[in-house]
């Protein structure tokens, strides 16, 4: 479905842009229908680069997106299959216009022969479908409505189009605890009706409680990728095992962590530097000054 | 997870009328904009109820205001009154153009430069920067020299031509600062192309922003058209109250005690300027629905 084919993105930094920084070196991937795919990383890792990427809303240095051979720059019918969250909700609306402008501004761009009772009908449908009551939510500005009922929205907003993939980017960072999982809840009911999630996270047991498949990125490059329940119980990389060493834990201090053992695939690399270290359980080379 | 069952009243009242609504409520907003009214009416129909020309001598030099001369008389005789009011007129077009021009201008290489960025961004910002450092007095004064200006319509396209580069930068920052946020990734992913997002998104985001740049363009405009007009260089038919102030100061009526001669010109831009900035704050509070005080 979602194809990342060897995804590079540069930034040009500098005046006149002189100067290039790699944020996404070479990745490649695929989401398949139905699935929740997380992808995991720290500040700066190209995560939510890659997440922008795949919405077209930077374009992309060298590689390919698809969606179902759809090229991102297709506009308005890649569009009406793939759509984004951030993770702002109160950046996400226009403050000065009320928080249901995002339910009219899809209807004028993909359904503007639809009648407006109609139109009415299937914004209660989909507001219901995301457990917000249409009558406390509409017709009030986005400082009037929660962040979790903002993000509700969001999603609500995406479900008025037929997407088969939602890219949710951080959404949840900005919530509280109960709200949060509210909306991890929601996502997984949205999973069960066959919708693709990309679940873009640093938080390492948001990623596990909904995700069947996990990639970890570092500084721009995937790490490791595989089934959630492999990476998390048996993670390979040596950066994966500081990042799960660093999770904090009930009841236990926390030491510095543990020093990364040499790695042991650096020979092995693949073309885009990535192992099969079992079936669908993929691992790159360390790269580490120690390995070389 | 549960649903508060709450009731909410639905109002479906459009933008605009909501706007309309909040702007006729609002008291700055009505008062500054009900000055400048005052003002532009007189500039307009003013003229063609006094009659007379505004130079004209007359024979009653240094009368102060009386039944006959509202606003008194110059040092030849001429009525202060039909001075001012053919005098506001001039200034309303000189501020409505250079300024409506410079806003037009500025508006336009502030937001491509600051939506699109990259390449275009530098261009236009190295032709800000370039008409910036450029004298624009001087430039006025070799223009009105050489071309020999002497219609206040040609006067404000030539000021509004020379005074945009810092409102475009300073829409250009403000743009630059609106664009990365979310709601423009979500009105890219409705669909929306440069045009409509700069138009729907951005521009609405910094209304009272642009007005106000468009007040001090404005001002901008007056004051430099009565240095031009100050220097000799401004329309010889007619009169502005940048005129009327420099014929007041040159005929030393502050010292032989004519105030009625340079108060009303000078009041009259003041309030302008005044009112629409007070207008500007009420502007503020109208489009920007959290600082509404309901």
């Amino acid at each position: 479905m979602l194809r990342l084919h060897d995804v590079t993105k540069e930034f040009r930094v500098g005046a006149f842009g002189g100067k290039s920084v790699a944020a996404v070196k070479g990745v490649s991937f695929e989401v398949v229908p139905g699935e929740v795919v997380s992808l995991i990383g720290e500040s700066g890792s190209g995560k939510s680069t890659i997440g922008r990427m795949i919405l077209g809303l930077n374009p992309v240095t060298s590689g390919s997106i698809t969606f179902d051979g759809l090229p991102v720059r297709a506009g308005k019918e890649y569009y009406r299959r793939v759509q984004g969250i951030f993770q702002d909700p109160f950046s996400s609306f226009n403050p000065v216009f009320k928080a249901d402008r995002v339910f009219s501004m899809i209807k004028e761009a993909y359904y503007p022969s639809v009648p407006e009772a109609e139109w009415r009908e299937r914004i209660a449908t989909s507001l219901r479908d995301v457990r917000l009551n249409p009558d406390q939510v509409l017709g009030k500005y986005p400082h009037q409505l929660s962040g979790g009922q903002l993000q509700r929205l969001l999603i609500a907003r995406a479900l008025l189009l037929d997407i088969k993939l939602l890219v949710a980017d951080e959404i949840t960072s900005m919530l509280d605890a109960s709200t949060r999982i509210d909306v991890l809840n929601l996502l997984a009911e949205l999973k069960a009706r066959g919708l693709s999630v990309l679940y873009i996270t640093h938080d390492l047991s948001l990623g596990n409680y909904l995700a069947e498949r996990t990639l970890v990125l570092r500084r721009g490059s995937v790490v490791e990728m595989g089934l959630t329940e492999r990476v998390f119980g048996d993670p390979l990389h040596p950066y994966t095992r500081e990042l799960l060493s660093a999770v904090p834990r009930l009841h236990t201090a926390w030491d510095d962590a543990a020093p990364v053992e040499t790695c042991v695939y650096h020979d092995r690399g693949g073309s885009d530097g990535l192992v099969e270290a079992e079936p669908g359980h993929f691992v790159a080379c360390a790269r580490l000054a120690t390995c070389s | 997870m549960t649903v508060i069952q709450e009731v909410a009243p639905r109002e479906p009242a459009g933008v605009r009328r909501e706007a309309l609504y909040f702007a006729a409520r609002n008291g700055k907003l009505m008062t500054g904009f009900g000055i400048v009214a005052v003002l532009f009416l007189l500039g307009l129909l003013g003229p063609l109820l006094v009659g007379g020309a505004p130079n004209e001598y007359g024979p009653k030099p240094m009368t102060p205001p009386s039944g006959e001369h509202w606003f008194g008389t110059t040092t030849f005789g001429q009525d202060v009154f039909t001075q001012f009011v053919h005098g506001l007129r001039s200034t309303f077009a000189v501020g409505v153009i250079g300024g409506g021009i410079a806003a037009v201008i500025g508006m336009l290489v502030g937001f491509v430069a600051g939506y699109r960025g990259g390449i275009v961004d530098e261009i236009l910002n190295m032709l800000t920067n370039v008409i910036l450092v450029i004298p624009t007095l001087a430039v006025l004064l070799i223009i009105n020299a050489y071309l020999g200006i002497r219609s206040v319509a040609v006067q404000g396209l030539f000021i509004g031509l020379t005074q945009w580069p810092w409102a475009a930068r300073a829409i250009r920052a403000q743009t630059f600062s609106l664009r990365t946020r979310e709601f423009v990734d979500l009105a890219r992913m409705s669909g929306a192309g440069t045009g409509r997002i700069i138009a729907r998104e951005i521009a609405p985001n910094m209304s009272s922003y642009l007005f106000m740049t468009f007040i001090l363009l404005f001002g901008g405009s007056v004051l430099i058209a009565s240095s031009l007009d100050f220097i000799g260089l401004g329309p010889t038919e007619g009169v502005s109250l940048g005129l009327m102030l420099q014929n007041a100061n040159q005929w030393s009526a502050l010292q032989l005690g004519l105030w009625w001669w340079f108060v009303p010109p000078g009041a009259a831009i003041t309030a302008i300027v005044g009112a629409l900035y007070v207008a500007n704050v009420g502007l503020d509070e109208v489009f920007n629905p959290k600082l509404r005080e309901t």
